[in-house]
Formats: structure tokens, C-alpha cells, sequence
């Protein structure tokens, strides 16, 4: 299955190295490297290549490529998701997913990378069965080790993998025990000129950190599970009882993780928290342009709108800007001709506006299209849905848990044509 | 300087770092520090070509130091720098005590092995000796890590080592072999056969850590040997869910071309009566009945419907790569109308990581080709945002040109006015096509299309311009006749037109249409002729072919335009250019040596020519299986295995009947339902009943037979029970349970000879509670009694409580049978037949998920009744096993018989036809829900346990006051058992009584606890994930105990 796997930062070179099968030589990564020259932006290279040998599957992510090296017919998304998971699991452990991370940290990234795959089959690809194995660390124990020249390779023997229920470490203690839930909803959704919604969809995500002694039994209930219309759960949930009920009963995995996504029902009509005036006009004749954009809240169910951002990829004919924010901050980049206006919180009373003008290069024509602009904001203690969790249950274990569930609503792939 | 010095001596690896020193201050400053920040390698370090100081430190006494020489050497590995000097230095470290260094070493030996082959030989004996070691852990690694060592020499001990293995009492140790099969095959092909044989065994184990595994190995050497899955394939089936994802993924596509080899077409007969439907209502009755026969005459095979039923839920999967295999799955093995559940679950996979929404898409793209309706309701899921990758977008667009019709295609229209616009260009281009293939495919939009084209000319773009002229092309090419204004327009903006490809198309539709327009063709021509060196070859030619056609139909006025062309042509520096001006010009022009091509010159240069189709890039995508990697490049890559298509005629169904392996009739049920966490075990169905029921027909008829028997059962939980002792060792929990299979050993060793006669209860008895009056009433209950030790002990390992607990379920004999009989069909309506069903409590001989019932019929005529027999069952659908016709019964005469009925745990009646030869009687028998188990035995700990895991939901209870003589253990127990089958758990407490029984068809537990309170009170509690069940349990019970 998986032979190889390469991880290349954004300047073409290869940092680590791992094989699984017999070695492939580090040459195979050239027609990648030939692949990510073509490419503009590093989002665009293509995820499978065709070697005349090989087949190279890779993906982009935390601005690291991961390169896998494939030799015979495997499902791509197989490997794909293998890939994420090796980052999700970097990101896990070191608290970040980095070059610099992954260079200080390179033995531990390497036994980690060996028991994940045996012979390029997956073989532990659980957090909790993973930090069984090899101990994430942590600065008292990295004092530790040093002063006692003691390991991080845990030496009492596992036995995660071996048990039922993989996803869950044994023998948990807490002196607190707590289930903490995040309902986090993200808005996607794409507005025309005039304000009226091309597409709005609202995707949800309960991430759970469950930090509970012993081998508990949750059950999970929502005061209207029939807004949820496509679910996907962690494989702890127990599906036919979702299919029955209609409530989450699962064993937890120790620590966070991500409990279900689900899509809300498309037939509901989407509230939009804000509304954009925007106006991007460039003169016929002059190499100049005006832009003006005002943004206030809309449907915001009463609570503030925060941490509101709009990102605009401005035309690469663009000169200079020359803009004035009656709130916040922007940055431009000539660079990338990236413009970012940081807002912050939206005061009803007084609209935040960004408004100035725009110089093109001389002589480069009027830009045919207006750019897009980007929107990213936060609510909290909302899930614009409405889905509200009704009661957490807990079987199995005697001790009296803290429970808490937190809402918040997020701007997803939000975008206004202009 | 000095000072640096001084610390660099402290840093262990100071000979480099004097070197550098000379360099500079600055420099060594930093590096110290990054130095004695990072502990573990240093980029300095790299730089020495000698490794002296790693082997010193490899030689060494101490594990901290050889420790940290081990971190460097795998850092340097990691980074891709040779490390294979330091093999005799590492390799004498493999034996070490110290765990972190010894994984590190294996680390080391794994890489390095296939280099040097004769040292590696060094260390095989460790693992030869670690695979004998009682730790599962450690033989598995040990296999692990000498599987991996790519050595031909020891290929003889790694195939041993995995024959062993694949029979080990661990699960992981077996998984761990599965892989290693794989890895000798790479290494030597030569050993397939027997490889093979490995393969046919670990295919046969239960547990879900192995499933996966040994199914890649089985897709890895032998993907051709379908035979071999027969008999494993509904275990597979029903195992999937709880198998890991990872090889959730690998048995589904495994399956998906099991089922095209095995099962017949479902599409076949949809299809037919697809085509028919419109039709029928007009056609004669005749044809109609015909077209339900053809439609009746497809039955999809249970095993073909028990694949799709089990691999659905996985469509929840947040493993994207499961989610696809079952979409695949069901695209490819589907009746074509159940498709549609696969849609939501792709679209929603389309907010992944964009990787995944590239494979998704293009699977989509392949779909919605076929299959337009799919997708369309989620049209606007594919809308294109200006933050998507190229290849993104691209796919986007091809897939809302396949979704496009003629009620959406205005909507899609104005998206992709949206795209036109876009600042990336080749999205922009993109998408013009996109708009050609729409107006190509949806006639009424042809000329919107057309018009909308036409106005992206006069845009500023090249790019688009270049774009909508050759789709503007094709366009016309298929309608040329009214759209001469067209190609007026576009001679005119010919001179803005800077694109060779756009600048060709345009030539080419003069010359194609010159007749349409006589007087700017000439023109064109003209312009053509001044600029003709400084064009692009393609244009050149183009601009030849203008010249041929117009020579033809207007040589007055081109006459020398056409010549001067030709004679440039001559000479041109590209040779394609000079051939075909040659070419060209013995065509047109008239001379002696021309020959008889000379006079069709007009019918070669004008024919007509059929217009290009505009399709999709996706549209023969559908040869590959969708999912893999063939079908994401679009070419076969290595190992692509073919799915074959259905065959004509289903073969052999039986091949998948599981016979019970063993000759005492060790049942795979409770197997089953401990190995699976979460998947519902009902759902198995084992057709066993043809060996079982032999079964029974030779332990009746010979007891000789019988004790050699249950001697080679016994001789077998021997040393089942033996080897669990032995992981003992290593694994905690299993005490209690390795104490009780010795008691139970004993038990079966001593009791046969004493029990002749008898038949063989052995097994039954293993738990000496049970010892109710059942028992001997039934004695042939033994042959279905789901133990399986040897299972067992395998569970044992496993210290997880729930699998344990599982594993100590134990099914006895009834503790009571109720004598009351219902009718079943009464003498008056029957006439003169009466008969009256019972459930004996005895766990059915046909299939160990029925409830048997007894019928006892009898004759109230005055003649015989012959041949009484089950007719027709009813819609219900109710697995039944029929009783064997009575030929015939005497008047006055009474017989009784015996069915088995899987309720499928519900209190659903079942109903079916009671025939005698004259007349057919519908009746139907109501099972109590009491019925429907099976008591069985366990210690009070055992039931604590299995209570704690069933609360909540699955509990259900209710205070009553108990009936003044229920007071006491003796009537309370007989009162239970009156309502449900259960069995009695022994209890510490007086006030508390506890029944335990599960599930006939499922197998899940149902525990019942009756707690007397003060005043006569009670609490009654029922514990059951069957949670229909449990409250009705719970009446029954209530309305028994209660006080009248």
C-alpha cells in the first residue's frame, strides 16, 4: 500500500523521510517538485501524480506537503486520509504541525510514523493507543528525561490495540473529571452583488474534550435532533441507536476529539448574521478605483457579532490603495495583492466602513471583475441552527462529572460577489 | 573563543565543533545554542563523514549513552543520510534490556537489513527466541520486525514464524501475521502456495483485529482465488462493522468484486421495466402480465441484500475513505433505484480537505454522467468559489455541465457568467466550454449560448476571446445554416485576435462556410496573404486550406492571391507546411500531371463534416471501479483488478453455507456477539441446519460414536484451555475464567461414561447451577449450546472487561416449562382439524436464532386428514422451519410436531397457512415475549458487570407490591420463569433475586432483578439493550408478581 512518505516544506526540500517497504530513492519526489513549479499557489498542485514507476499521492497542509509514494492500485482517498491523519497526529502531539516542529522532534516523528504503518498497511492510527505506545512530551517530562535519563517510549506494555474498543486508552485516572462539549457551526454560504444568498449551508461540528476516570458511558441527547440531516460520527458512536433513538451513546476516546459533524437540513432557510454594502468601481479613463465597503449585522438572534475580518484578493494590475476604517485595522500585501481588514466587533449604532481609492499600474486596463470578498466572523453562545443539546447521561462509573456545552457559530467558506 | 571552546568540549560532539570554530565566532555562538536546545540531532553533527563517536558511544556501558548515539543515527535516517556503516556497531545493541533502545535498534535493522544481508543473519536468533515469548506484545513485534528484514536467506524461518503465528492464541499476533504474509510474498513469490494455505486459515478467524489484515494479504497474493471467501463471506459481512477503518476499506472493495462474480444483475430486470412502464398501460393485459413475470423473476440473493444492509451504516463514517468504498459498493452492486442513498453522504465529503473533495468530485463527475438526478438537488454544493484550486474548480464545472437541463439550465447560465468573469483565466476558458457543451446538449439554449459567446469576443481578455471562438466553432459547425452574421462578426474582430489557435478557427470557418459569405472571405484572404510569414505555423495552415477552398469556389477573384499563397508555402521553414502546399496545389491547380484527383478536389476540400461532439472527459471514466487509483488518473495502474461483470447465471448459492466445523456442534453465536462491540449479531444467520440436524441423527444413534466425541472435544479444551493459562502470564483478567474451563474440563472428561445412555449433555452442565428439570426432559438441548471454549480463550486475552464478561454468558437449559397451550386453530373452524401450540423452552434444533414451538395437532372427524403440512407464510416474511408433512392422521388421533420460528426478537405474530389436502387454514402464533429467550447462567459479579453496561435507555424498571406468597425465593422464581425463559443467578442477598437470559435471535443479554422492599414492595428492574423488549417484559412481570 504505502511505501514512502516524503515531507517537503514550500521551497522544494525534503526534511524526513520514511519508508515502509524497500527504499524508494528521493529522486521520485523531482516530478512532484516539476508539478509544484507549474503550479501558481501550492493549494494547485495536483493531488495524485502519475510517475512511470509510481504514483505519487500527496497533500498540503499546515504549509508542509506530505508526499506518499505508491506503487500498486490503492484507493486514493485511503492514502489521503492517511496523510491528514499523520498531520492531525504531529498536530496532536507537539501542539503544532510545522517544519520547525517536525525537524525538533524528528525521532519521535519517526517511531510514530513506524508503528503507525506495518508494511504500509495502517496499524495504529488512534491518538490514545498511539500516545499508549510513545508518550507525547511535555516540558516537565522533557526536564525530567534529561535530569534522569529516563524515555518517552512507554515501557509498560499496551494493550489499546488490543481491546474492543481501540479508540480508548485503559486504566484512566482523574482527580477532576469533566466532559466539556463545543458545538461549533460554520456558515457557508455565497452572496451576489445585491445581498440575496446564491447558496447558504450550515456545517456542524461537536468536538468533545472528555476527561473522564474509568470506562464511561455517555449518552447525549439534542432538544431537536431532526434539524440534523447528514451526520458522520467518531466510530464510538453506536449507530443504530442513532438510527433508533436519535441520541449519541458512545464510550469516549480519552482527551479531545471530534465527536460528529452533521449537516444541517437544507430546506431551512440559513440566517445570515451580516450584511455587506460594498462598492468597487474602477474608472474607464484614469488608472484609479474607489472602493467602499460597510458591513452591520443582520440576523444575529440578539448576540454580538465578533472577530469580523474581511479578506480581499485585490487585482494584480493594482498599484497602490490608499483606504481610511472607521473601525479596525487593514493590512495590505503588494506582494500578493492580499487585502485584510480586521473589524473586530459589530457596533449596530455605528457601521464599521473602509472606503478609499485604488491605483492601477499605468497603463494596464480596467480589471474585468470585481474581486470577492471573504468574510470570517464569530458569534458566541449560538449555534445560528438552533440546535441546542438537551442532557449528557453517564453509565458506568459512580463519580458525578463536570459537564459543559458551549456554542459558537463561525463564518465558513463565506464569500460576496462583487 | 576560549570560552566557546570550553563549552563546545561539553557538547559531546566536539571534534566537529572545533572545526567550525575557525570559521567563525558568530556562527558557532548560534549553533551552540541551537545545539543545547535540541537535544536530540544537530545539523552541525551532520557534517562529519566519520561516525567514530556514534560507535564509541554504541560500545559503551551505559543505555544513556547508546541511547542518545540511537536518536542521532535514526535522525540522520529520517533525513535521508547513510547510516548503514554503523550496522556491526548497532546490530550487537538488538538483545538489549533497555525497550526504548531495542525499538530504536529494530528501527535501525528494518532499514537497513537488505544492505547488509550477512550481518543482519546476526540478529534473527533474538527473534527467533522472542517469538516464543509468553508476551503477545513481544511476538508480535518480533514477528514484526523479522518479517520486515528483506533477506531471501531466511525466508524458510519467516514462513515458519507466520504458520505459527496465524495460529497463535492472540488476535494481534495472528493480525501481525496477516501483515507478515504480504511482506514474505514481496520477497519471494515462490512461497504463494503455501502462503496461500495461511491465508485460507487466517480467513477463517473471528476477529475483527484480523479481518482487515488478512484481507489485504488475500488482495495482495491470491486476489483470483474467490473460492476461498465462500464460506468467510457472510462473517465478513456481518463482522464489517466493527472491523477498523482502515480494513473496513479494504474488505468492502474486496467485496464489491466477490458480489460481481457471484450474485446475478439487479439492474437488468429495473431497467426492463423502466423501458416498459410507459408502455404497458396501453398495451394488452397479456404483455402486462408477462412484463410482472419478468419483473418477478429477479430475487435478489440474501447474501447479495445482507452486503448492501451492512455496509450502509458505514456511509457515517468519518473515515472519507470508507465512505467512498461503500458508495462504490453500492453504485456497482446496487439496484439501481437504492443508489440514491450514497448522494448525501458524498456531498457531504465535499467539505473536507480539499485532496478529498478532488477524488470525491471526480467520482461525482463520473456519476452524475450516468446519472443526472443523483446530484442534481445538490446543484448548488458544486457552485465554484473564487478560494478553490484549480483542479477544483475544474471538476466543478464539469460536473454542473453533466447536472445542466433543460428546467436548471438557466440557473447554470447565469453561475457561469459569474465564472467567465473570473481572474483566473484558464477557469475563465474553462467554463466557455463548459457553456458550448450545454448549448450542444440542451438544444433551446443553443442560440442564447451562441449570442452570449459572441459578445465574450469583444472582450479584453486573449484567452477567453481564443476560447469562445474555437467553442463558437464547434457550435456553428453543428447548426451552420442561419448564423452567417456570426462569422461576419468574427471576420471583423480577426485582426484583434492574436491567438494562433483562435486566429485558425476562424480561417478554418471561412473557408468552411465561404459560401455564406462571398465577400469578406476574399478580404480575409487577402490580409492573410500580407501577414502569412509572421504567423504561427497552425495558422499557416489554416490559411492554405482558406486559399484551396476559395480557389474552388471563387478562383476569380483569388486566382492569384491563392497562388502567391502557395508559392510562400513552398517555401516555409516548417515541413508540414511545404507538404501540404504541395499537396494543395497538385490538387486545385490544373496541369498535365495532375491526375484523377484533380476533378474531386471539390468534393475532397468541401465535403461535408459532421460536427464534433462536445463530451465530457468523464464520460468512459466508468470502465474503472470507481474509488481507486485507476480511476483517478484514468489509466490502469499496476495491480488494478478488474471487476468483472454479473454473470448470466448466479452460481452455486450454497457455497456459502457455513457447515458447524466441529462435530459436537459448537455454535458461532456467542462467538459473535462477543467479538462484536456494536453491530448487531441478529443479523447473522448460519445455515446450519442440514449438518446439525445430521448431527442429531448420529449422537442418537450410537453412543460409542457419541463418546469418542465428546472425548476429542474434550482432548481439545485441553489444551485450549492450557495455552490460555499460559498467556495468563502476561494478561490479568482471565483467572477466573481459565479456573472455570478447568472445572468444566473436568466435568466433560468425567461425565460421559457415566451417562451412557443419555445423550450427551456435557457442555450443559458445565455450570453446575443448571441443573433444572429442563434439562433431562430435552436432552438433545446439548447439540445447540453456543460454547465454544477454544473461542473463548482467545477473548480471554483481551483484558477488556466488556469482551470478558461477554465471554462468560452461558446459555443453560430452561429452569421450567410451562405446560399452557394456545390454540392454534380450533376444531370448529378447522373443520374437525384442532390444534394447539407450546413453546418448549428448548433451543431450536434447525437454526440456534428460532424459538421452537410445538404443534400438537389432532383429528376431531370421523375420516383421516391427510397430508397436513405449512403452506403459504404470509408477507411478514418470518424465517420458519416447517415441519415435515404428516401424511396422513386417523380420526381421533393426535400428533405433535415441531417448528422453529425466528421471531427476530419481536412479539410480532408469526402467520402462515396450516394445509391438509383439501383445505388451507390461516393461523398465526403470538409468542409471548417471554419466549423469546434463552436463559442463561452467570455469577452475580458477571451480572453486576453486565447490568453497569446497560443502564440508562436500556433499563427499565417499576415498583409493584408483591402478591402476599411471592415473598420467598422459591415462588418468585417459579414466577419468573412462568413468564420468561430465564435463568436463575445466584444471589448473596435474600431481598434480591436476579434471572439472566438473552436474546434467541440476537443473542443480546436481558437481565432481570427483583428487589424486595419493605411492606411487601418490590423493585423490578430490567436490564436489555432491546429496549422494546424490556418494557414488555416488564408488564408481564409486573402483572405476575403483582397482587391480584
Amino acid at each position: 500500500m504505502i511505501n514512502s512518505l516524503f515531507l517537503i516544506n514550500p521551497s522544494g526540500e525534503i526534511f524526513l523521510e520514511k519508508h515502509w517497504k524497500s527504499v524508494v530513492s528521493r529522486s521520485v519526489c523531482d516530478y512532484f517538485l516539476e508539478a509544484k513549479e507549474k503550479a501558481l499557489e501550492p493549494e494547485d498542485v495536483p493531488p495524485v501524480i502519475h510517475t512511470p514507476h509510481h504514483y505519487l499521492i500527496s497533500i498540503y497542509r499546515d504549509k508542509l506537503f506530505f508526499l506518499s509514494v505508491i506503487q500498486t492500485e490503492v484507493p486514493p482517498l485511503f492514502v489521503i486520509e492517511f496523510l491528514h491523519r499523520v498531520a492531525e497526529m504531529i498536530q496532536d502531539y507537539f501542539g503544532e504541525c510545522s517544519e520547525t516542529v517536525v525537524k525538533d522532534h524528528m525521532v519521535m516523528v519517526y517511531e510514530l510514523l513506524e508503528e503507525m504503518l506495518d508494511n504500509g498497511f495502517p496499524l495504529a492510527t488512534e491518538s490514545n493507543v498511539l500516545k499508549e505506545m510513545i508518550r507525547p512530551p511535555t516540558i516537565l517530562r522533557s526536564v525530567v528525561n534529561t535530569l534522569t535519563g529516563t524515555s518517552n517510549v512507554g515501557d509498560t506494555l499496551l494493550t489499546g490495540q488490543l481491546s474492543t474498543i481501540p479508540w480508548r486508552r485503559a486504566g484512566v485516572r482523574y482527580t477532576n473529571n469533566e466532559a466539556y462539549f463545543d458545538v461549533v457551526e460554520e456558515i457557508d454560504a455565497i452572496l451576489d452583488q445585491s445581498g440575496t444568498t446564491v447558496f447558504a449551508e450550515i456545517q456542524g461540528v461537536v468536538e468533545a474534550c472528555v476527561k473522564l476516570s474509568g470506562m464511561p458511558d455517555l449518552t447525549l441527547s439534542f432538544m431537536n435532533p431532526r434539524l440534523l440531516d447528514d451526520v458522520s460520527f467518531h466510530p464510538c458512536v453506536r449507530y443504530k441507536l442513532w438510527e433508533s433513538e436519535r441520541v449519541l451513546s458512545f464510550i469516549p476516546p480519552d482527551g479531545n476529539f471530534t465527536l460528529m459533524t452533521y449537516h444541517v437540513n437544507a430546506q431551512n432557510l440559513v440566517a445570515i448574521p451580516v450584511y455587506v454594502k460594498q462598492s468597487i468601481s474602477f474608472f474607464e479613463c484614469g488608472s484609479d478605483g474607489r472602493l467602499d465597503v460597510t458591513v452591520g449585522p443582520k440576523q444575529t438572534m440578539g448576540k454580538t457579532v465578533e472577530g469580523v475580518m474581511v479578506t480581499v484578493h485585490l487585482p494584480k494590475t493594482i498599484l497602490s490603495i490608499n483606504l481610511t476604517a472607521t473601525q479596525g485595522s487593514y493590512t495590505y500585501d503588494n506582494g500578493t495583492k492580499l487585502l485584510v481588514w480586521d473589524i473586530g466587533k459589530l457596533n449596530p449604532q455605528k457601521l464599521p466602513n473602509l472606503r478609499g481609492s485604488l491605483s492601477l499600474q499605468a497603463g494596464a486596463p480596467k480589471p474585468e471583475e470585481n474581486p470577492s470578498l471573504n468574510i470570517d466572523l464569530k458569534i458566541q453562545q449560538l449555534a445560528i441552527s438552533g440546535l441546542k443539546v438537551n442532557r449528557l447521561d453517564m453509565f458506568g462509573e459512580k463519580y458525578k462529572p463536570f459537564k459543559g456545552v458551549k456554542y459558537i457559530t463561525k463564518a465558513g467558506k463565506f464569500q460576496v460577489r462583487t | 573563543s576560549v570560552f566557546l571552546l570550553i563549552l563546545s568540549n561539553v557538547s559531546s560532539n566536539y571534534l566537529l565543533f572545533s572545526h567550525d570554530l575557525v570559521g567563525s565566532n558568530c556562527a558557532a555562538v548560534l549553533g551552540l545554542c541551537g545545539l543545547l536546545n535540541s537535544s536530540t540531532c544537530s545539523d552541525l553533527f551532520l557534517l562529519s563523514t566519520r561516525n567514530d563517536d556514534l560507535k564509541e558511544m554504541l560500545e559503551s556501558n551505559k543505555d544513556s549513552l547508546k541511547l542518545d548515539a540511537m536518536k542521532r543515527i535514526i535522525a540522520l535516517i529520517a533525513k535521508g543520510k547513510n547510516a548503514s556503516e554503523l550496522f556491526p556497531a548497532v546490530v550487537k545493541n538488538v538483545a538489549s534490556k533497555n525497550i526504548e533502545l531495542k525499538k530504536l535498534v529494530y528501527v535501525y535493522l528494518v532499514r537497513y537489513a537488505e544492505e547488509q544481508q550477512d550481518l543482519a543473519l546476526l540478529s534473527i536468533s533474538t527473534f527467533q527466541r522472542a517469538l516464543k515469548d509468553p508476551n503477545q506484545l513481544i511476538r508480535a513485534s518480533a514477528l514484526r520486525v523479522l518479517s520486515s528484514i528483506r533477506v531471501p536467506i531466511i525466508v524458510p524461518i519467516m514462513m515458519l514464524a507466520i504458520k505459527e503465528a496465524a495460529s497463535d492464541m492472540s488476535p494481534y499476533v495472528r493480525k501481525t501475521s496477516a501483515h507478515a504474509i504480504q511482506k514474505l510474498y514481496s520477497l519471494d513469490p515462490d512461497q504463494k502456495e503455501h502462503l496461500i494455505e495461511v491465508i485460507d486459515k487466517l480467513l477463517k478467524d473471528k476477529s475483527t483485529l484480523v479481518a482487515g489484515s488478512v484481507v489485504m494479504a488475500f488482495e495482495e497474493v491470491c486476489p483470483d482465488r474467490i473460492d476461498l471467501i465462500h464460506k468467510n463471506y457472510r462473517k465478513l459481512c456481518n463482522l464489517l462493522v466493527d472491523v477498523e477503518e482502515w480494513g473496513q476499506v479494504v474488505i468492502i472493495t474486496m467485496l464489491t468484486r466477490y458480489a460481481r462474480t457471484q450474485f446475478t444483475s439487479p439492474w437488468k430486470e429495473d431497467g426492463l421495466f423502466d423501458e416498459n412502464s410507459e408502455t404497458a398501460f396501453y398495451e394488452s393485459d397479456e404483455k402486462k402480465t408477462k412484463n410482472g413475470d419478468e419483473k418477478k423473476s429477479y430475487m435478489m440473493d440474501p447474501d447479495h441484500r445482507l452486503l448492501l444492509r451492512n455496509t450502509k451504516p458505514l456511509l457515517q463514517s468519518r473515515n472519507t475513505a470508507v465512505v467512498v468504498s461503500v458508495a462504490q459498493l453500492y453504485w456497482h452492486l446496487a439496484p439501481k433505484h437504492e443508489v440514491g442513498v450514497i448522494t448525501k453522504s458524498l456531498v457531504r465529503l465535499l467539505r473536507s480537505h480539499r485532496e478529498v473533495q478532488y477524488v470525491v468530485l471526480q467520482n461525482i463527475a463520473t456519476m452524475s454522467i450516468q446519472r443526472k438526478g443523483m446530484f442534481e438537488p445538490y446543484m448548488k454544493s458544486f457552485y465554484v468559489r473564487s478560494t478553490d484550486a484549480t483542479h477544483i474548480k475544474s471538476l466543478k464545472l464539469e460536473i454542473l455541465t453533466s447536472l445542466a437541463n433543460e428546467a436548471n439550465i438557466s440557473t447554470i447560465l447565469r453561475e457561469f457568467q459569474t465564472y467567465v468573469k473570473s481572474q483566473d483565466k484558464q477557469f475563465a476558458a474553462g467554463t466557455i466550454q463548459a457553456i458550448g457543451r450545454c448549448a450542444t446538449n440542451i438544444s433551446e439554449v443553443t442560440d442564447t449560448c451562441l449570442q452570449g459567446l459572441v459578445l465574450l469576443l469583444s472582450n479584453r481578455d486573449e484567452t477567453v476571446v481564443a476560447e469562445s471562438v474555437v467553442v463558437i466553432k464547434k457550435l456553428l459547425q453543428t447548426q451552420p445554416t442561419q448564423h452567417s452574421d456570426i462569422i461576419k462578426h468574427m471576420a471583423k474582430l480577426f485582426d484583434n485576435i492574436a491567438v494562433p489557435m483562435a486566429r485558425a478557427s476562424i480561417l478554418w470557418l471561412m473557408g468552411e462556410y465561404c459560401e455564406r459569405v462571398p465577400q469578406i472571405a476574399p478580404d480575409v484572404l487577402r490580409k492573410m496573404a500580407k501577414s502569412f510569414t509572421s504567423e504561427e505555423d497552425i495558422v499557416k495552415l489554416q490559411t492554405v486550406n482558406l486559399a484551396a477552398k476559395l480557389y474552388l469556389t471563387n478562383s476569380k477573384q483569388t486566382k492569384l492571391l491563392t497562388q502567391y499563397i502557395l508559392n510562400l508555402g513552398k517555401y516555409d521553414q516548417n515541413y508540414d507546411i511545404r507538404d501540404r502546399t504541395r499537396f494543395i496545389r497538385q490538387l486545385i491547380v490544373p496541369n498535365e500531371k495532375s491526375g484523377a484527383l484533380g476533378k474531386y478536389a471539390r468534393r475532397i476540400l468541401l465535403a461535408p463534416k459532421p460536427a464534433p461532439v462536445l463530451e465530457s472527459t468523464y464520460k468512459d471514466r466508468d470502465r474503472y471501479q470507481l474509488g481507486t487509483l485507476s480511476h483517478t488518473i484514468n489509466t490502469k495502474a499496476s495491480g488494478y483488478l478488474e471487476l468483472s461483470d454479473w454473470p448470466a447465471v448466479a452460481p452455486d448459492q450454497s457455497v456459502r453455507n457455513v457447515e458447524v466445523i466441529e462435530p459436537t456442534g459448537k455454535s458461532k453465536l456467542s462467538k459473535s456477539s462477543d467479538d462484536k462491540f456494536y453491530s448487531d449479531s441478529g443479523e447473522e444467520k448460519e445455515k446450519g441446519s442440514g449438518s446439525s440436524s445430521s448431527d442429531d441423527s448420529s449422537s442418537s444413534s450410537s453412543s460409542s460414536s457419541e463418546e469418542s466425541s465428546s472425548e476429542a472435544e474434550s482432548d481439545e479444551e485441553k489444551s485450549s484451555s492450557q495455552s490460555s493459562e499460559e498467556s495468563d502470564k502476561s494478561s490479568s483478567l482471565s483467572e477466573k475464567s481459565s479456573s472455570e474451563s478447568d472445572s468444566e474440563q473436568k466435568k466433560t472428561t468425567k461425565k460421559p461414561p457415566q451417562k451412557k445412555t443419555v445423550k450427551p449433555t456435557t457442555k450443559d452442565s458445565a455450570c453446575p447451577l443448571v441443573c433444572g428439570p429442563g434439562e433431562r426432559l430435552h436432552g438433545f438441548v446439548s447439540k445447540q449450546v453456543p460454547v465454544s471454549l477454544s473461542l473463548y480463550s482467545l477473548c480471554i486475552l483481551t483484558p477488556c472487561p466488556l469482551s470478558c464478561a461477554a465471554a462468560l454468558l452461558q446459555v443453560s437449559g430452561p429452569a421450567f416449562v410451562p405446560e399452557k397451550r394456545h390454540d392454534l386453530l380450533h376444531r370448529m373452524t378447522g373443520k374437525g382439524l384442532s390444534a394447539q401450540y407450546q413453546f418448549p423452552r428448548q433451543p431450536c434444533l434447525y437454526q440456534p436464532t428460532m424459538v421452537s414451538v410445538q404443534i400438537s395437532l389432532t383429528n376431531t372427524t370421523d375420516h383421516p386428514l391427510e397430508q397436513i403440512h405449512i403452506g403459504d407464510r404470509g408477507p411478514t416474511g418470518l424465517d420458519m422451519h416447517c415441519f415435515n408433512t404428516v401424511e396422513c392422521l386417523l380420526p381421533e388421533a393426535s400428533v405433535t410436531v415441531s417448528l422453529g420460528v425466528d421471531f427476530n426478537d419481536s412479539t410480532q405474530a408469526a402467520n402462515f397457512q396450516l394445509c391438509t389436502k383439501e383445505d388451507q387454514f390461516s393461523v398465526s402464533i403470538q409468542p409471548a415475549v417471554g419466549e423469546l429467550f434463552l436463559p442463561a447462567t452467570m455469577t452475580e459479579q458477571d451480572f453486576r458487570k453486565e447490568q453497569g453496561k446497560l443502564l440508562g435507555m436500556n433499563e427499565s424498571s417499576a415498583t409493584i407490591t408483591m402478591a402476599a406468597e411471592n415473598t420467598t425465593r422459591q415462588p418468585i422464581s417459579r414466577q419468573v420463569a412462568t413468564v420468561a425463559n430465564l435463568g436463575v443467578v445466584p444471589s448473596g442477598q435474600d431481598n434480591i433475586h436476579r434471572f439472566a437470559g438473552k436474546t434467541a435471535s440476537s443473542g443480546a443479554v436481558v437481565l432481570v432483578t427483583v428487589e424486595l422492599r419493605e411492606s411487601s414492595a418490590a423493585l423490578i428492574t430490567i436490564n436489555t439493550e432491546k429496549s422494546v423488549m424490556g418494557p414488555m417484559l416488564l408488564r408481564d412481570l409486573k402483572r405476575a408478581l403483582a397482587r391480584a
